[in-house]
């Protein structure tokens, strides 16, 4: 039986979950879950992923939620190359350091500026307060700043020569507000490197592939019914208000 | 275990996730010395400490050269490098992706809304002498609260532990967490039973290192007591 993997290319977990079974050739059934039809509130998805989110793995009777907890359970059952996520325990941690920090830094500050963005505007008629815009990008602007001088330094990738699970989960979320027309990469040639050396070690096609949903969200976001945001506003009001 | 290896563990015990670290350590008997750092007292912010760590956080552990920021990253490590009981952080695949599933989930859930209660309750108010903000502590409550009955219907259900039969390094972390609005004297698991028994067979599965490594907690409980009677006492 083969593993399911369900995804919204929209949510930059489900976009490195995604690259890593493709790239690595991981055989699995993507089963598309759309954030935006509000359909990870249903019955059925809810027996698969118990707390409701995107990515969720299946794999027979085994179901479990998280990316970084979906990508390290595959690269063990598929006995991925060991770059990923090294045997060599002091590497390893380096990555798990990374993977730890990254939850309330780059993605919460990158997740805050597609909202502010794109989604508060479009689904509550108002554009957010300069001041709060501000504070958003700054903090967003520190933890790039974090990323380049602290886990990239002068190493090609966040650990080791080759590129891990770490950069993996990092391109994704700083990719995203690239959604939101916002280009965290000017002015960052040292970050731009980089994001073009995993480019290059993904594979342009992949990588263009899981992007292009997210990269054309401002157009997406143009064509949506209102009416079908309206799901959304509870969470906004609670996040941003 | 090698003889002679000591790890050096740079922390404060008011800070949940170093308490969580600090029981491990005591608890599996790794060897280990304290260093102790301030956090009230801004020590985290020294151009010597931020050599260690750049994010001004802690803890950070030091072995041998090697330096490891993040406590799960640290707890796994220690849970991998020294020989302790497999079930604090399982090696068959599925119980060890029950265990990275939750301490993946505990970053953007259980740490930041149970940290908040305490930063308006106890923090801020001691920092900047001003009351609680009643409407920010109500939502910060509310959003605590939903927390709470994710971790009982999707993680704990009828299990022993967060992640199965067995305590893991999950459970040191979700604890910790929920200790920390005690310094305000708030049992945030009042109303909760069934996370009132896991707390309680975390703290026997722990034995005296749980209230060795809160000791520091319920000091802080013990003086926001008093700054309160005595404030009441002064209207």
């Amino acid at each position: 039986m083969v593993v399911e993997l369900y995804l919204d290319l929209f949510s930059q977990p489900c976009r490195s979950v995604f690259i890593f079974a493709k790239k690595n050739n991981i055989p699995f059934e993507f089963k598309k879950v759309s954030l935006m039809d509000g359909e990870h509130f249903g019955d059925e998805f809810g027996k698969i992923s118990k707390i409701r989110k995107v990515p969720a793995l299946r794999d027979g009777d085994f179901c479990l939620a998280e990316s970084v907890a979906i990508m390290l359970y595959l690269a063990e059952k598929f006995q991925t190359p060991d770059r990923w996520f090294p045997a060599d325990l002091r590497l390893r941690s380096r990555v798990n350091e990374y993977l730890s920090w990254q939850h309330s830094a780059i993605r919460m500050h990158g997740s805050k500026m597609l909202w502010m963005r794109l989604m508060i505007p479009k689904i509550m008629g108002i554009d957010v307060p300069k001041e709060k815009m501000d504070g958003a990008l700054e903090d967003l602007n520190a933890s790039l700043t974090l990323i380049e001088e602290n886990f990239l330094q002068d190493r090609p990738f966040i650990v080791g020569d080759q590129m891990s699970l770490a950069d993996l989960v990092a391109i994704v979320e700083i990719m995203q507000p690239l959604g939101a027309g916002l280009d965290v990469f000017e002015g960052r040639p040292k970050l731009s490197a980089w994001r073009d050396r995993v480019q290059a070690s993904i594979g342009k096609d992949l990588f263009d592939e899981a992007h292009r949903g997210i990269l054309g969200a401002q157009d997406s976001m143009k064509q949506l019914d209102p009416s079908k945001l309206e799901l959304f506003k509870p969470k906004i009001l609670r996040l941003f208000f | 275990m090698a003889t002679g290896r000591e790890v050096q563990l740079y922390l404060d015990l008011l800070s949940q996730p170093c308490r969580a670290v600090h029981i491990l350590l005591t608890r599996t008997k790794i060897p280990h010395r304290v260093h102790s750092v301030a956090l009230r007292k801004g020590e985290h912010r020294t151009s010597e400490f931020s050599k260690l760590n750049p994010m001004q956080k802690v803890p950070v552990l030091v072995d041998g050269g090697f330096i490891l920021r993040e406590s799960d990253a640290i707890l796994k490590y220690l849970a991998t490098t020294f020989d302790i009981p497999e079930h604090w952080y399982p090696w068959q695949p599925e119980r060890r992706a029950r265990v990275d599933e939750y301490t993946a989930w505990h970053h953007s859930n259980t740490r930041p809304h149970a940290a908040k209660v305490f930063m308006l309750e106890v923090l801020l108010p001691a920092q900047l002498g001003v009351p609680v903000d009643r409407r920010r502590l109500d939502r910060a409550l509310s959003d605590l609260d939903v927390t709470l009955e994710r971790l009982e219907s999707m993680f704990l259900r009828r299990q022993p532990f967060l992640c199965g039969d067995d305590i893991t390094v999950a459970d040191l972390l979700a604890v910790c967490e929920l200790m920390q609005p005690l310094g305000s004297g708030r049992d945030i698991l009042k109303d909760r039973p069934q996370l009132r028994r896991w707390r309680s067979r975390v703290q026997s599965a722990v034995g005296e290192s749980f209230d060795d490594a809160h000791a520091v907690l319920f000091a802080v409980r013990d003086r926001h007591r008093a700054r309160v009677i005595k404030g009441q006492g002064q209207i």
